[in-house]
């Protein structure tokens, strides 16, 4: 890991949409008076979510003047946490797995999918297809391994084929139906259960 | 109380300090580089490890506080290799660049390594590097050899009030910057340079230029303000190469101002070095022995009500005494003025042009009132104290005019004087919280003394503070702030033509011989004066003057100041003039030698007793009582501006400077660029 750097190409401005400038309000909300720096981490996901997946200089900015905190500050939080993307990712950010057990399951036939189907590096935003891919450590889905993160959802029990099925409709502008690709329901056993049976809601 | 065992020795300590500090107490050194007394703890670098009793790990002295029945070791074993590992592990992306190095001979990391340090590194990996930062014309960045100590940015948060440096990333790849490597917007930011434990941050004028050991250290007193910050002047043979602060608890802290620090390069440019006759506009050499023939012949043929003189704003007391010395017994004339323009002063009593409440006292204040001043600019470190005593007490602090930013929030009113007027009459909302507050201090800048209604308006003031008891023993909430080192001197030394016109004479070009003791800052119009201009750079007194006299600058003869608070304080010659240059004393007591055969003083100590007596007698005799003369009525209301000088060209020296102009540059660009988005 590196520090990340923030782009060169930097909006002009940033403010919340109406929408997301009540939601920041509430989250303020929930702190203190006087402790609303608390919010600097949520008010960043927000700026995230509404722009892209990525925070531009100009809203560390804007959160920096909402809750009253030096830029410098919000700036630092912003470099700390690998979750928020410094630079364009677009609007369909792929995350593959390839930590040890998506690793045996084949999580780098994901990432070929990736790269026949995005571009050939990671890190890179392929502005015509408004996407980006990266490898990333574990995402805590190791029993549907091999697996995928795009945007907040999560594609599961991957192939390469169903890989290439999903970012070609990615990035057609549909959104695939989320979870297992093997019919799992969440994480249960693939052929029914065999254990608890006498559980109704286990 | 506190008791508490460190190494066998038991030692008490008050409640809320840390063990480190008990330990030193107890006398046993602890190797440090984030803790710092005057900033909070952060207790990252891990290099103040003691054993503790009962406790299996060892400790961060530094950031655990001292508690009742403690033990501690601090020179077992295991802290011998603890503290060994953790230098091994800061060493282990530290450069071995030493000899390049210019903290190299003051370095704590080098010092302590010498102690904890081992001769050879495991570390078989690439050590780190890391891309150096701009943080202004100031300060030089290297840092890759920055131990994230943070006290850099602990300082600007905390003291200087710019929360402009942090440390981005995490892990191994946390960096130092500022925020989108930006200058820092502050006027302390030089003292980050001093905190700095290693060479990351060093002086970008000093860079390179010398070393620590080969430079004679002498302790004084700064100049650039009235502040009299304690100083140590480092020269290297004639050259004054930097400028340190020295710890003073009563004036400066540890801290000086960027100004204090950097203007030390304006002492070599522009120096006069010999003296010089102006004929036909144009400047040429000449011998002391001729110029003091042209004066005294000058002077021989001119009545004496038709010679002024007047005191600049460097000069020490020493001078200003002789050149007094000079007009009262020589010349016979008491034209003589420190001011530059006939503003308000009232030197009846000595309060009345002191800040009376001290320096200290300002962190015990519950409501501070600025009036016509905007301290930042006019005594940074005054300043400094106001935000501490903000950021310890949440201190209440108005402004009557809108002065900008001051690194701390403050109230402002309406800027006129009729709101003052209101105030101090009773009839103001503000009236109750003054008269609420215990200590409050009520800070008069120059700007005030300037107004018209000044006059009407300090005795408005004063009467007030002193009938509802804010002026008494225990705490005077009167306060002036000076903007010059030389003022209350001179004031002291009563150097101010009190009934004379001296100010309209002059604007009329009533005089016809002027004698300017490194005066560069009067307004008028020269016509057929004769000038004579002592002084120590040829700036605008020397281009007016008829003749130079070469004088010596503050760290290059002994001399007296007194700061605004009324402390006398002597500044040491750490150089000595250029060339043919005098010291100013010297050059005063020879032309009046010159002149009447006789000196005014045999030499430097009969000048400085007597200098001391006339002081003691001034104050002995005040006259106490003179409100007759101030004026009963309020004109009208006028809007008070602050006006100061430029805080980065405010004298000589710092107009010779080049730092100073490279740091004025680089805030304009800020300015034009706009760090607000």
């Amino acid at each position: 890991m590196t520090l990340r750097k923030i782009s060169k190409e930097q909006p002009e401005r940033f403010e919340f949409t109406q929408e997301n400038l009540d939601e920041a309000n509430r989250i303020i909300k929930k702190y203190p008076k006087g402790r609303q720096q608390s919010a600097v981490m949520s008010l960043l996901y927000l700026a995230q979510k509404q722009n892209d997946n990525w925070i531009p200089l100009s809203a560390m900015k804007h959160i920096g003047k909402i809750l009253d905190m030096p830029y410098v500050k919000v700036y630092e939080v912003a470099t700390f946490y690998t979750m928020y993307n410094l630079t364009p990712v677009g609007k369909n950010f792929v995350q593959v797995c390839t930590t040890t057990p998506c690793m045996i399951r084949g999580a780098y036939k994901l990432v070929e999918a990736c790269k026949e189907k995005i571009s050939e590096n990671e890190n890179e935003f392929v502005k015509e297809k408004n996407c980006s891919w990266m490898e990333v450590e574990c995402l805590g889905a190791c029993i549907n391994a091999p697996m995928m993160q795009i945007n907040d959802d999560y594609y599961e029990d991957l192939d390469k084929e169903k890989a290439l099925k999903i970012l070609d409709q990615i990035i057609s502008g549909k959104k695939p139906e989320p979870g297992s690709y093997r019919g799992r329901l969440n994480s249960e056993p693939e052929n029914n259960r065999k254990t608890l049976l006498d559980v109704k809601n286990a | 109380m506190l008791k508490l065992k460190v190494n066998e020795i038991e030692v008490e300590v008050e409640e809320g300090l840390t063990v480190l500090q008990a330990c030193e107490k107890a006398g046993v050194e602890i190797p440090r580089f984030c803790y710092h007394e005057k900033l909070s703890i952060a207790g990252n670098c891990r290099m103040c490890l003691v054993e503790m009793e009962k406790s299996p790990k060892p400790i961060a002295s530094c950031a655990m506080p001292a508690a009742d029945g403690m033990v501690i070791k601090t020179n077992t074993p295991k802290i011998e290799k603890s503290r060994k590992g953790v230098m091994e592990f800061l060493l282990a992306n530290h450069p071995l660049d030493c000899p390049v190095c210019d903290q190299g001979g003051e370095c704590d990391l080098q010092d302590q390594s010498m102690f904890y340090g081992i001769d050879k590194s495991r570390f078989k990996e690439n050590k780190r590097s890391v891309p150096d930062k701009n943080m202004g014309p100031l300060i030089k960045t290297q840092m890759t050899r920055c131990i994230h100590c943070t006290r850099c940015i602990r300082f600007a948060t905390e003291i200087a009030g710019v929360p402009e440096l942090g440390a981005i990333g995490r892990g191994e790849d946390m960096q130092i910057t500022t925020y989108l490597e930006q200058s820092i917007q502050s006027e302390l930011s030089g003292n980050v340079i001093d905190l700095c434990p290693v060479g990351a941050l060093t002086s970008k004028p000093y860079v390179f230029e010398a070393r620590p050991w080969e430079l004679k250290k002498t302790e004084s007193i700064d100049v650039m303000d009235a502040v009299g910050s304690n100083i140590r002047v480092d020269t290297y043979g004639w050259e004054v190469k930097r400028i340190l602060p020295l710890i003073n608890e009563d004036i400066n802290e540890e801290w000086i101002s960027d100004k204090t620090r950097y203007a030390c390069d304006g002492l070599s440019n522009q120096r006069l070095d010999t003296p010089y006759i102006k004929y036909n506009g144009k400047f040429e050499k000449a011998t002391w022995d001729e110029v003091f023939k042209i004066i005294k012949s000058k002077i021989k043929n001119t009545s004496k009500d038709k010679i002024a003189g007047f005191v600049g704003d460097l000069a020490n007391m020493e001078s200003s005494y002789i050149f007094k010395e000079f007009f009262d017994r020589t010349l016979d004339t008491n034209n003589y003025d420190c001011r530059t323009s006939n503003y308000y002063t009232n030197i009846n009593e000595r309060e009345n042009y002191l800040f009376n409440s001290k320096i200290n006292g300002i962190e015990e204040s519950d409501l501070i009132f600025l009036i016509g001043t905007n301290p930042r600019f006019e005594a940074t470190i005054l300043n400094a104290r106001i935000r501490k005593s903000y950021v310890n007490n949440l201190t209440k602090i108005l402004s009557l005019s809108d002065v900008g930013d001051l690194t701390y929030p403050y109230k402002t009113l309406d800027g006129k004087t009729k709101t003052l007027v209101d105030i101090f009459e009773g009839k103001s909302e503000i009236t109750k919280d003054i008269l609420n507050a215990k200590k409050p201090l009520i800070i008069l800048g120059e700007s005030f003394f300037k107004l018209q209604s000044a006059d009407f308006l300090f005795n408005l003031i004063k009467n007030f503070l002193t009938n509802n008891k804010k002026i008494s023993e225990s705490w005077n909430s009167l306060n002036k702030i000076s903007t010059d080192a030389s003022t209350v001197g001179s004031l002291d030394l009563k150097i101010i033509n009190e009934k004379g016109n001296i100010f309209e004479n002059l604007k009329a070009n009533n005089f016809e011989i002027i004698y300017l003791l490194g005066q560069d800052n009067l307004n008028f119009d020269k016509k057929n004066e004769f000038i004579i201009y002592q002084g120590s750079h040829g700036d605008k007194g020397a281009e007016i003057a008829d003749i130079i006299l070469p004088g010596a600058a503050y760290t290059e003869q002994n001399g007296h100041f007194t700061n605004l608070e009324g402390k006398i304080q002597k500044a040491f010659k750490a150089s000595y003039p250029p060339g043919e240059a005098k010291e100013d004393w010297q050059i005063i007591n020879e032309l009046a030698e010159f002149m009447n055969n006789r000196k005014l003083f045999n030499d430097k100590d009969e000048l400085e007793s007597s200098m001391f007596n006339y002081i003691n007698l001034q104050q002995e005799n005040r006259v106490l009582s003179d409100q007759g003369t101030a004026s009963k009525n309020f004109a009208e209301s006028e809007n008070l501006t602050v006006t100061y000088k430029e805080y980065y060209f405010s004298n000589v020296i710092a107009r010779s400077s080049k730092t100073m102009l490279d740091c004025n540059n680089s805030k304009l660009e800020t300015k034009k660029t706009g760090t607000d988005g």
